[in-house]
């Protein structure tokens, strides 16, 4: 089998899958409560994981890192919390044209609830953030927050560094700023300290580690001044029948019994990262990369969206064949062994905006190779001559 | 057997019915949100009979060929006749396995025409629910 829908989850490591093993049939216990020792166990691993994922994004503190089910509960905790206590009508957040849903739909909820308005950032010719135009709305009156991704999971343009200015310049004039970082967590060393960011958000799921585990971080600041997002256990001081207080960070922020196996396990995906390590991983892609784009250029029936050149880019391809509907080739190619992503991969206003209803998705990690490419590229031809 | 069989692809490449009815009875548009394929029918309805059919959209092979295959086997049948088509009827005309994945492609045809004959007499439109159930 060649797997090449990486950029919606990628394949989990042996060692991540025993994680989970391990814990139900060693450490099974409630965390942060019980006052046995086998609540004391659970308790530690999953407190050693938050440390283990403090270090691998250089977060300043452990109570920085809030644990959640994914991006997307990471993206709603922010808009429902810091944005709720924040934003007011005429408020203006700025979003790029690149954003998946889950960045897109809870500041349209916002809008709807508070009277916020959104701005777009366009794409250049190159197909990537347009930085004039992101220039332009950041100097609006009333910005109140810049929420972009770093990567986008459609068209593969990587924005860490070209965006780094105007991340600082939003920065200095008091806009806050959120980076999604679910595409790009697992291709490029992220440095909180350096990315100049307020709130960082990814999915475990996308970097090895399993489905239903995510992170927040966020400026312990911000974050101390945030409201309690969910209540319940877990997250109070204590309760009265007529009150209650809320724990100190990051507790405030975890109500409910969490994930403990799951983010046992995104700690294990992280040393799994850290032992393949960065430098390898980054070289094996912009390999690929290559590879792929060259192949691209020799189809005329081929059209790639999105940026041609390797640089900033991750090994994300979306492709439109020439007479054959995304969905069929993604079927075809699917009963041959070979997964992708047809539809518009949950960014359906990035789609509107390409004027096309549905891509075909390639997206590769770095253990996949060059001869899964030409196996690729060799039964694409065929679907085409198929179809046309 | 392949789904994209040589009746499924023919009627992709060169689907009959395709166009549009000046005068049609009923116009009427739905949608597959999840994979963003769009159909527009228009029938033409005399003695409570379809007694023409033209279809527009963009979409995949399955859904395209489905409509089409669909209108050749409905021409001349009366609204009642073609509101009992289920499922299952659907199959059989296309005659080639259709996955879970492709139910929806398969299905977005008839559930256009349907709801265009329920939408004129007045009647609740059916959802995906009502075929997959």
């Amino acid at each position: 089998m060649v797997f090449f829908d990486n950029a919606a989850t990628s394949q989990k490591p042996q060692a991540v899958i025993a994680a989970v093993d391990d814990f139900y049939t060693r450490h099974n216990a409630n965390i942060h409560r019980g006052l046995n020792p086998l609540a004391e166990e659970a308790t530690a691993l999953y407190e050693s994981a938050r440390e283990t994922l403090r270090i691998f994004i250089n977060a300043k503190y452990r109570q920085e890192i809030i644990f959640t089910s994914g991006a997307t509960a990471s993206v709603n905790l922010i808009a429902q919390t810091w944005g709720r206590k924040n934003l007011c009508a005429g408020d203006r957040v700025v979003l790029s044209i690149i954003e998946h849903h889950a960045n897109f739909v809870p500041w349209l909820q916002l809008r709807d609830e508070l009277g916020i308005h959104l701005d777009i950032i366009n794409l250049d010719s190159q197909g990537r953030l347009d930085l004039v135009h992101a220039q332009k709305l950041l100097k609006q009156r009333r910005v109140k927050l810049l929420a972009v991704s770093l990567g986008s999971n459609v068209l593969g343009n990587v924005e860490i560094n070209r965006m780094k200015n105007l991340r600082a310049q939003a920065r200095q004039r008091g806009i806050v700023v959120l980076v999604d970082a679910a595409q790009a967590v697992a291709h490029a060393r992220l440095n909180v300290q350096k990315l100049n960011c307020d709130f960082l958000v990814f999915s475990g799921h996308k970097m090895y580690g399993l489905t239903g585990t995510g992170v927040l971080y966020g400026r312990k600041d911000l974050l101390d001044n945030m409201p309690a997002w969910q209540g319940g256990g877990g997250m109070i001081k204590w309760v009265s029948a007529v009150d209650f207080e809320t724990d100190e960070l990051p507790y405030k922020f975890e109500a409910g019994t969490p994930n403990i196996s799951g983010v046992i396990g995104l700690a294990v995906a992280v040393n799994f990262i850290n032992t393949v390590g960065f430098d390898t991983i980054i070289d094996a892609e912009k390999k690929l990369i290559k590879y792929f784009l060259a192949q691209t250029k020799k189809y005329s029936w081929l059209a790639l969206h999105g940026p041609h050149s390797p640089v900033d880019r991750l090994a994300v391809f979306a492709l439109t064949v020439n007479g054959v509907h995304a969905h069929d080739v993604a079927d075809i190619l699917g009963e041959n062994g070979i997964i992708v992503r047809a539809g518009h991969h949950c960014a359906q206003p990035l789609h509107d905006y390409l004027r096309t209803q549905a891509t075909l998705r390639a997206s590769l990690n770095f253990y996949n190779t060059t001869k899964e490419i030409d196996l690729f590229f060799q039964k694409l031809s065929q679907i085409h001559q198929q179809f046309n | 057997m392949d789904i994209y069989a040589q009746n499924i692809l023919d009627h992709f490449k060169n689907p009959t019915n395709k166009g549009s009815i000046k005068d049609a009875d009923i116009t009427h548009n739905e949608a597959n949100f999840s994979c963003g394929d769009t159909l527009r029918v228009d029938l033409k309805i005399k003695d409570s009979k379809l007694v023409d059919f033209k279809f527009n959209g963009g979409g995949c092979a399955i859904s395209q060929a489905s409509v089409a295959i669909l209108g050749e086997k409905i021409l001349g049948k009366s609204q009642t006749q073609i509101l009992k088509i289920d499922f299952a009827n659907l199959k059989k005309y296309l005659g080639v396995p259709i996955s879970e994945r492709r139910a929806k492609c398969a299905l977005l045809g008839l559930m256009t025409i349907q709801n265009a004959i329920l939408k004129r007499q007045g009647k609740i439109s059916k959802t995906w629910h009502d075929y997959l159930a």
